[in-house]
């Protein structure tokens, strides 16, 4: 080994200590060559043999009928289930982001009273399987004929009568949307109780009072680790929204069961609403890329307007 | 003599079975420095804490320009006021935490204004304009629409103290102000905390920096295990100068 000497002042650049290179030879005039990662291009070549294979056999196969596809993709039925399943999915997912949010807070609340009411609210709903509280619901009538608003044991201010309540769209919006608030909670809880302990003491210490330390400091970064679970739950809130056709809901998925009940077209009629439910759900996944993408950079855009403000 | 900016009488803090605070009187001039030392654990954390309710003292009175803190006073009685009326009154108080706990979702301008335009419903334009003022002041004007996570610690922990002083409070706390950044740092933010002690803002800061305690601070108090053992002016912050061994032991080994 050779020791850097006094009299040489400053090593070339792009090399460390002057003196190690030259018993590693001349390392300039070398290059360099990656391995070829064969095994990689391989699997690449055969998963796009087998995706041939499959859509091959979609093409080829005579049951599909595709003629019978694309004749019904765009009939008026169709897309009035199509506009049912949104609707659903948008009035639940709402439903359940602000009771979600509510209930996660009732959760978190010094009050036991209202930890245990949430506690009750999230066991009974991640107890009860959907398809059953679909059916209760749509059946509410049977169970209670009248609802009215009053004094628990008292006088009651307000009463209607459910059979108006229970139309079938009011029942499956409110299923999805109840049962969806439960998990939903929890996803919320955690994003809250992960935003730092700090962030809500440097709020109160200002001053803020606790609804405003909620509302500008904890939400909205608990918004952040909350938004791709909940858009997970989104997506799979809206194909369980085909579970409405028990209660004749016409959604997407009955609407096509009323037509092959006509014509027998089962097979194509089926393709139709699965292309739609994977229309709906690629619209879901570029909506929650954006979102994160939204949450991730919250003031770039601002601060781009700011800067441009104050340069002006 | 006036009314002192803060007097802390008897605070008393546990957590479960242990005294963190132990009957803690502490009483501070307006425009004064005040330093609160001692070994990790002895409180010191805590008991700064209390005197702005991050942490509510089981026992004693924090007054506030003479006013109790948290409490209404009738008579020989502290009703205890609303959470809402407790947050009007710490806006008197800021605080400067060793993490910073910058927003993290709002970047440094924002993070100065957030409080004056939602608190005190400063107007939005007037309170920007403070804002940068301040920032200027902490030498970050040139950061203000950086994110938190954009800011070195050094940075991040002069906008903390800028947002603190947007407030206009009668008194800063710090705890622990330089105890997370990097050495190269702590000289900024130190030069920071002067500055304002030489303006006149009245200060308490949990520190292991002895020496900013003695040339910045006008007082110092020594704590050990929830309770103070030694208070005087800082200009006895030396091995020679303290009267108690405790005292001494302790600055023997940080000196």
């Amino acid at each position: 080994m050779m020791m850097t000497t006094p009299s040489d002042p400053t090593p070339p650049p792009g090399r460390g200590s002057d003196g190690v290179a030259p018993s590693l030879g001349d390392l300039d005039s070398t290059t360099r060559r990656m391995r070829r990662q064969v095994g990689s291009k391989f699997a690449g070549v055969v998963a796009v043999a087998v995706l041939a294979f499959v859509v091959q056999g979609l093409v080829r196969n005579s049951a599909l009928q595709w003629s019978v596809v694309g004749q019904y993709l765009f009939s008026s039925e169709v897309l009035s289930g199509l506009w049912t399943t949104l609707e659903i999915t948008v009035a639940a997912i709402a439903i359940a982001v602000v009771l979600g949010t509510l209930l996660a807070n009732m959760r978190l609340s010094k009050n036991v009273v209202l930890r245990v009411v949430n506690g009750v609210y999230v066991w009974f709903f991640r107890s009860v399987p959907l398809l059953v509280l679909l059916i209760f619901a749509y059946n509410f009538s049977l169970l209670y004929t009248n609802l009215s608003l009053g004094v628990p044991f008292g006088p009651s201010f307000v009463t209607f009568a459910t059979k108006d309540f229970t139309a079938a769209m009011t029942a499956a919006i409110l299923t999805f949307g109840l049962q969806q608030a439960a998990y939903t909670s929890e996803v919320i809880r955690a994003a809250i109780v992960s935003v730092p302990r700090g962030q809500a003491e440097a709020a109160e210490a200002l001053g803020m009072t606790d609804w405003r330390v909620l509302r500008r400091v904890i939400l909205p970064q608990a918004a952040r680790l909350a938004i791709p679970p909940i858009a997970n739950e989104t997506i799979n809130l809206c194909k369980s929204t085909a579970l409405v056709a028990f209660i004749s809901v016409p959604d997407l998925l009955y609407s096509v069961q009323e037509v092959y009940s006509r014509t027998f077209q089962v097979v194509p009629l089926l393709v139709v609403a699965t292309i739609w439910y994977t229309v709906i759900v690629s619209v879901l996944s570029a909506l929650q890329w954006w979102l994160e993408r939204f949450m991730n950079g919250p003031s770039r855009s601002g601060r781009a307007r700011l800067a441009a403000r104050e340069t002006l | 003599m006036t009314t002192p900016v803060l007097q802390a009488w008897r605070v008393s803090k546990s957590f479960g079975a242990e005294r963190a605070v132990d009957q803690v009187s502490l009483s501070v001039q307006a425009g004064t420095a005040t330093c609160i030392l001692g070994p990790s654990g002895a409180g010191k954390s805590t008991f700064i804490r209390c005197l702005n309710f991050l942490e509510r003292p089981e026992d004693g009175y924090v007054f506030i320009d003479g006013d109790p803190l948290g409490f209404d006073r009738r008579g020989d009685v502290f009703h205890e006021i609303s959470s809402r009326r407790l947050a009007r009154q710490r806006q008197k108080v800021g605080m400067v935490f060793q993490q910073f706990n910058l927003f993290e979702h709002m970047s440094a301008i924002d993070n100065v204004i957030e409080a004056p335009c939602g608190v005190r419903g400063v107007r939005r334009a007037d309170a920007i304009e403070k804002g940068m003022e301040l920032l200027r002041k902490v030498g970050l004007a040139h950061k203000a629409h950086s994110l938190p996570r954009e800011l070195s610690g050094g940075q991040q922990q002069r906008v903390a103290i800028a947002r603190a002083l947007a407030m206009e409070p009668r008194l800063l706390l710090c705890d622990e102000p330089t105890s997370a950044l990097d050495p190269e740092m702590v000289h900024e933010v130190l030069n920071v905390l002067g500055e304002l002690v030489a303006e006149g803002m009245t200060m308490i800061a949990v520190t292991h920096e002895v020496g900013f305690a003695r040339e910045v601070a006008h007082r110092f108090v020594f704590m050990e295990r929830g309770a103070v053992i030694e208070e005087g002016p800082s200009s006895n912050l030396s091995v020679d100068g303290v009267r108690e061994d405790r005292t001494r032991s302790f600055l023997e080994k940080v000196l």
